[in-house]
């Protein structure tokens, strides 16, 4: 990584006229009789209220990049994120603020650029190539790379009206990923295809992000976010909300939207079961008792289901799951009383489980657990991706030393000895 | 973690100079020549593309190229030439409008696709950047193929009539090029204006329409009386038809109304290329 500055950002604003007379589709009718209409306008101050009529969907933005970083740009659905892609791909003009960009761009904002249904995927392949900025020669050279990451050998000659939905994207892709500009900018074209096509394009990002190519990246897929990207921008209604490592921003990113998306337990309405027992609380404890709201890596961390029985009855033969999730959306570990041998009976019909786990085992960060109560073996309420847990960090192995970032996962307690042969 | 980020003081004397700069839109925009040679292969794609599509799963293929002139060749002769007998200077009526079709088709079928070359490209213009200009001057090479189709036509009526082309026949590519220049400049305005204004794709075949009877292809120029010569002459169609009669068959050469048609060429092509540049800084919010 250079010192090199490779793109740079500032005060950077784009406005749109949403709704109104000014941005439906314009006829020529309509802007003269909007001009004869103007002074009427005037007269009887009916003038439209500007605010309602601009929507800023960047404003202030202001930010560097060195040449060689891969820089994650994260955020909530209209925060901005393709806007200022479009922006540093000179697609549409910002309406106040400067960008200098050192290097050659190429912007991958969509899959398929270009490609037209009458061509072959042959002829597809040099006409994409060129509307994304290859000379002919290079794309010559790229010709076999591309046929062979897109598996469609066969099929080359066919006009691209006849490929599967999947050959179509697994061919445009091929063509994309065979850009190579010093600046890259990508808007959430990842991932297309299959699983094992998934794994080729992920695969593929990879070697971009370490080729020292510098890298913009827009996605909602935070695993590969915090895979490929060492920094990242959250932006928020159009401005910078942090900039910085990929693990902070996330973390910050991950909890403002658990912060929004807080339910009131007993009034939660989209949980699955029979509904016959209903979770109304969870609350979380540390080893003295006290109300916690994060889990520390090696600390003991408790977990109190608070519940409550519609029928007003003892319950029996309770069997309470507690699974955790990571960022990929794979298992991590999933706790449960009978797997301990704790049978509940005759519970009170109005009261709280809790779970206790000494020397909490995963990393710091932000973590999903689902959790379900059955009874009788039918299970009566069961919440799904809503909660979250934050870990933060804490002295697990007790010798004040944990794993870097690069390798974080569960922390598992371990002892080494050497010998002689 | 910066919260406000930090930035780096702005640029010190000494530093290098950036490869793009992106600014607020601006009133005059110049245009970048070495951008435009850079992307020629783009253009060069474009136009491969339009002329590939245009006759895929046909029969006729290319032969639709030379059927729609030859069918108003055949409109005109009996309508204008035996049924309203229009004079023909002295050439036989199906060789005279048809020599005046082929270089209008160039026209008038550069004109629309130029017109409608961006709105039809609207999925390409908000993904990927490259100079908008490519756009309107791939719609008006692509009717080129089907100019040199339809040009083979024309050489076996004109062997079949027994006609040998003129001396001035070397300036015949001076005129195609008028021609284009012409269809360049309207397809600037008319593009530009019809990315805001979707109107213009629908006035387009009245214009056009219109543009054919007000242009000498059923008639000579010399029909009209002296007085109305020099304002004919400001259709730059007037030139190019004259001077494509001239080149071709022998007519009397047209000197003052190619000059006035190159004037207004000029006039028009510089007029349009500043419109457009100024309103490409627009077009992918509009489009």
């Amino acid at each position: 990584m250079s010192d090199d500055i490779a793109i740079r950002v500032r005060g950077l604003g784009k406005k749109y006229l949403i709704g109104g007379p000014q941005v439906k589709y314009h006829t020529f009718r309509d802007a003269i009789v909007n001009s004869v209409k103007a002074p009427v306008r005037r007269l009887t101050r009916q003038g439209t209220d500007k605010s309602t009529n601009e929507f800023w969907a960047l404003k202030d933005v202001s930010f560097d990049v060195y040449q060689g970083e891969v820089i994650g740009i994260i955020g909530r659905n209209g925060a901005g994120k393709s806007t200022l892609l479009k922006i540093l791909s000179q697609i549409t003009t910002p309406t106040e603020g400067e960008v200098d960009i050192f290097g050659r761009v190429g912007s991958l904002l969509e899959v398929g650029t270009g490609f037209h249904p009458e061509l072959t995927g042959r002829e597809n392949i040099f006409l994409s190539g060129s509307i994304l900025g290859m000379q002919k020669r290079e794309i010559e050279g790229k010709f076999d790379g591309i046929i062979k990451f897109s598996e469609i050998e066969k099929f080359i000659d066919t006009p691209v009206k006849r490929y599967s939905s999947g050959m179509y994207v697994r061919l445009a892709f091929a063509v994309a990923a065979y850009l190579d500009p010093e600046i890259l900018l990508v808007d959430e074209v990842l991932a297309v295809g299959d699983i094992g096509f998934q794994e080729k394009c992920l695969g593929k990002m990879e070697s971009i992000a370490d080729s020292g190519r510098t890298v913009l990246f827009v996605s909602h897929n935070m695993a590969a976010i915090s895979n490929l990207c060492s920094k990242c921008i959250l932006l928020d209604k159009g401005k910078i909300l942090a900039y910085g490592s990929s693990e902070e921003v996330i973390n910050l990113y991950l909890n403002s939207m658990k912060k929004e998306s807080e339910i009131i337990l007993p009034e939660y309405s989209q949980r699955k079961g029979n509904g016959l027992v209903r979770f109304t609380g969870i609350k979380f404890f540390n080893s003295e008792g006290n109300d916690v709201n994060n889990a520390i890596s090696g600390k003991d961390f408790i977990i109190s289901l608070e519940y409550v029985s519609k029928e007003n009855k003892p319950l029996n033969n309770v069997m309470v799951w507690i699974t955790f999730y990571g960022l990929h959306r794979q298992l991590l570990f999933t706790l449960n009383n009978e797997l301990v041998g704790e049978k509940f009976v005759n519970l009170p019909p109005k009261g709280r489980i809790i779970c206790s786990i000494p020397q909490f085992p995963l990393s710091s960060g932000v973590y999903g657990f689902n959790f379900d109560i059955a009874v009788n073996g039918q299970i009566e309420d069961w919440i799904i991706d809503k909660a979250i847990l934050t870990v933060s960090d804490g002295d697990f192995f007790g010798t004040g030393r944990l794993p870097p970032d690069s390798h974080k996962g569960f922390l598992v307690h371990h002892n080494w000895k050497s010998e002689g042969i | 973690m910066t919260f406000p980020p930090t930035v780096t003081p702005l640029a010190t004397a000494g530093e290098r100079e950036p490869t793009i700069k992106i600014r607020p839109p601006k009133k005059w925009v110049p245009i970048n020549f070495s951008e435009l040679w850079h992307y020629r292969e783009l253009l060069y794609s474009f136009v491969a593309r339009d002329v590939k599509i245009r006759y895929k799963q046909t029969v006729l293929g290319f032969l639709w190229a030379i059927i729609q002139p030859l069918f108003l060749m055949v409109v005109f002769t009996l309508f204008f030439g035996n049924l309203a007998k229009v004079p023909s200077e002295g050439i036989p009526y199906p060789l005279f409008s048809f020599a005046a079709l082929i270089p209008w088709t160039l026209f008038a079928e550069g004109l629309t696709r130029s017109t409608m070359s961006m709105v039809s490209n609207a999925g390409i213009m908000t993904k990927v950047y490259f100079p908008r200009l490519i756009m309107p001057i791939s719609g008006i090479l692509s009717p080129l193929v089907d100019f040199c189709i339809a040009f083979v036509i024309l050489i076996f009526m004109m062997a079949y009539y027994g006609f040998v082309p003129t001396i001035a026949i070397v300036l015949l590519p001076l005129f195609i090029l008028l021609a284009l220049m012409t269809s360049l400049a309207v397809g600037l305005w008319l593009s530009a204006l019809n990315v805001k204004y979707r109107d213009f794709q629908y006035t387009l075949p009245f214009i056009i329409q219109l543009w054919l009877f007000a242009s000498p292809v059923v008639y000579p120029a010399s029909m009209l009386p002296e007085s109305w010569q020099f304002v004919y002459a400001l259709n730059p169609m007037v030139g190019v038809i004259e001077g494509f009669r001239w080149a071709l068959l022998g007519t009397n050469p047209p000197e003052a109304i190619i000059l006035i048609s190159v004037c207004v060429v000029v006039v028009l092509l510089i007029g349009g290329l500043f419109y457009f540049k100024r309103m490409e800084q627009y077009f992918a919010d509009v489009v």
